[in-house]
């Protein structure tokens, strides 16, 4: 059975902003539906009783005082930006 | 024979007699780096004149009886998702191919007050996403051992540099086997750490429910002293561990009678091959010559480590690259509007495999979809946790390959991602289950080395050296040595 079609591709690739060629996606629709195909053996596991794992160690809510610091030196922020003006992240227009 | 052959505790002998200085040692980097690097390629850029300048600096204070610090003058490579002050930090992708941090990893600074010396970055798969170091966005390193070979992944250039002599030792990173497969593949001494361990700050994040940094060396000896230079609770990353670093070398001579070894059977079975096989079994019985027992032990969940891994790593993966969009930092193609500029940066700048778990995570998190793979995949992860503390209750240690069979040719699996996964099965469940793992030197099968990893309890980091010095101690592999 066919998991992932060309469509769903497409979809998930505008959730990640990604982009494919038809060719691209072709290739992946069959690449993730194998990788999805394997990952479904773990529905021979009854897992209704147990409890998901996202993290290892019993780590709570870590917190710290609110103090005012230092913060980084604007050259500094600024400095790896593509484009900049002004001390401000320059961007291409967000609203038509 | 190489400066390189000595032990950390040699070097520094060496250095308070006045027998040798910092400047050889990092001569002796560089000019290997000049006559092999050609063929290895396990660096993306090198840091001569700062290394330069800092040995002129520490050997003056050697001639003013000022050397302190555990790593004092030791040639180090780090992995290029270890971000170093003003040093490009490009984790292997063109998209960061410009990036020069502006800050040091908290592993960077510790390396610093120990007084080691930087020679240069490492190669890697992409954002640390591979196991052969061919999903690299600029070249593939090659093993020393054979130069048709992958040196294993994703930390290919840490455990290639230390295997050819290039620099004394290296930091790599492990999500899911990323430092002991190559270690493995290479016949160096890689450790992964207990995540919380090692602090994360200043690792460029992949999946961080697992990421963990951790040293390659040629010794077991200088793998505990370099680890002991980089644990500790940091402030910095929250999820690192607030509980006490033991003196990892104290008790490394002690040996291992009375020990109690577990080999899961899963561990030998389908997919291993026979000379690996062959090779542990030989290993078990040097163990048990040096008074250890072992014994044949179930971790059921095993084969569903592989799917559930992809899964939560790809998933957090996904959600972690988010920042990669060409707008702070990284390379950006600039189109009409915003959608576009992240649509084409992102497409342009990551390479097939960081592109495709992208897009595995991002349907694992959809909507629809969350509760039956990713959800479903966590639970798995508690199983599989829950099978090592079962094991961990009778047991000292858990032994078993490294990896399921040696090198393997480039070009060989690149274009069948599930193969290509199926590299790492028997480092996986160690990362979801969070517990330490090393992997050390156990012979040669067909000319290319072997590696038997060495599983530990929580934060039990010193039984693991200690079981694996004895073995290095008997057996000697660490001295095999490629022709290069």
């Amino acid at each position: 059975m066919e998991r992932i079609s060309k469509e769903q591709v497409k979809h998930v690739a505008n959730l990640a902003r990604l982009e494919f060629s038809e060719k691209e996606i072709e290739l992946f629709a069959k690449q993730l539906d194998d990788i999805i195909s394997y990952a479904e053996q773990l529905n021979e596991l009854d897992t209704e009783n147990v409890e998901p794992t996202s993290h290892v160690l019993d780590v709570k809510n870590v917190l710290r005082e609110d103090e005012v610091k230092p913060s980084l030196d604007q050259k500094d922020v600024m400095k790896n930006a593509p484009d900049h003006e002004d001390g401000q992240f320059k961007v291409p227009s967000v609203l038509e | 024979m190489s400066l390189f052959d000595h032990r950390i505790s040699d070097i520094h002998e060496l250095l308070h007699k006045k027998e040798l200085t910092v400047t050889d040692l990092v001569d002796e980097s560089y000019k290997r780096i000049q006559s092999v690097e050609g063929k290895v390629d396990a660096f993306l850029h090198l840091t001569e004149e700062a290394a330069r300048k800092k040995a002129a600096e520490l050997d003056s204070k050697v001639a003013a009886n000022e050397l302190s610090g555990s790593l004092f003058g030791i040639p180090v490579g780090i992995k290029d998702n270890i971000v170093t002050k003003g040093v490009r930090t490009t984790c292997a992708s063109k998209l960061l191919e410009n990036f020069e941090p502006i800050h040091n990893a908290t592993v960077v600074n510790q390396l610093m007050d120990a007084q080691a010396v930087t020679i240069g970055k490492l190669n890697m798969d992409e954002f640390a996403m591979g196991s052969s170091n061919e999903n690299s966005g600029f070249k593939p390193t090659r093993n020393p051992w054979d130069l048709d070979r992958v040196p294993g992944g994703s930390s290919g250039g840490s455990a290639a540099s230390v295997a050819a002599g290039e620099v004394f030792f290296s930091l790599g990173s492990d999500t899911g086997g990323s430092i002991r497969e190559p270690a493995s593949f290479c016949g160096v001494v890689g450790m992964k750490p207990t995540y919380g361990r090692v602090s994360r700050f200043g690792l460029v994040a992949f999946a961080s429910s697992l990421d963990q940094i951790g040293p390659i060396t040629r010794t077991v000896e200088d793998n505990a002293f370099v680890l002991q230079a980089i644990s500790g609770h940091d402030k910095m990353d929250s999820t690192s561990a607030n509980v006490d670093v033991p003196h990892f070398s104290a008790g490394l001579n002690e040996g291992v009678k009375g020990l109690r070894i577990a080999v899961p059977k899963e561990y030998l079975g389908e997919g291993v091959s026979t000379e690996v096989r062959e090779q542990v079994m030989q290993s078990l019985k040097t163990l048990e010559g040096l008074g250890a027992t072992w014994e044949e032990v179930s971790l059921p969940h095993s084969k569903y480590a592989t799917a559930a891994y992809y899964l939560l790593a790809s998933s957090e993966a996904s959600a972690n690259l988010a920042r990669f969009d060409g707008i702070r930092y990284g390379v950006r193609v600039e189109e009409d509007n915003l959608i576009e500029t992240y649509k084409k940066s992102r497409s342009q700048g990551f390479g097939d495999e960081v592109k495709r778990r992208i897009m595995l995570g991002t349907f694992a998190l959809s909507s629809g979809y969350y509760d039956a793979y990713y959800k479903k995949a966590q639970k798995v992860r508690t199983l599989i946790k829950q099978d090592f503390e079962e094991v961990f209750n009778k047991f000292d240690v858990i032994i078993g390959p490294t990896a399921p069979t040696t090198a393997f040719k480039i070009g060989e699996k690149v274009n069948d991602p599930l193969t290509m996964y199926a590299t790492d099965i028997l480092t996986i469940p160690v990362n979801l289950a969070g517990v330490p793992a090393i992997s050390v030197p156990s012979g040669l099968a067909g000319g290319l080395p072997v590696g038997l990893q060495i599983i530990g309890k929580f934060f039990d980091e010193a039984t693991i050296y200690r079981v694996a010095h004895a073995f290095e101690q008997a057996t000697n592999f660490n001295e095999l040595k490629p022709k290069l």
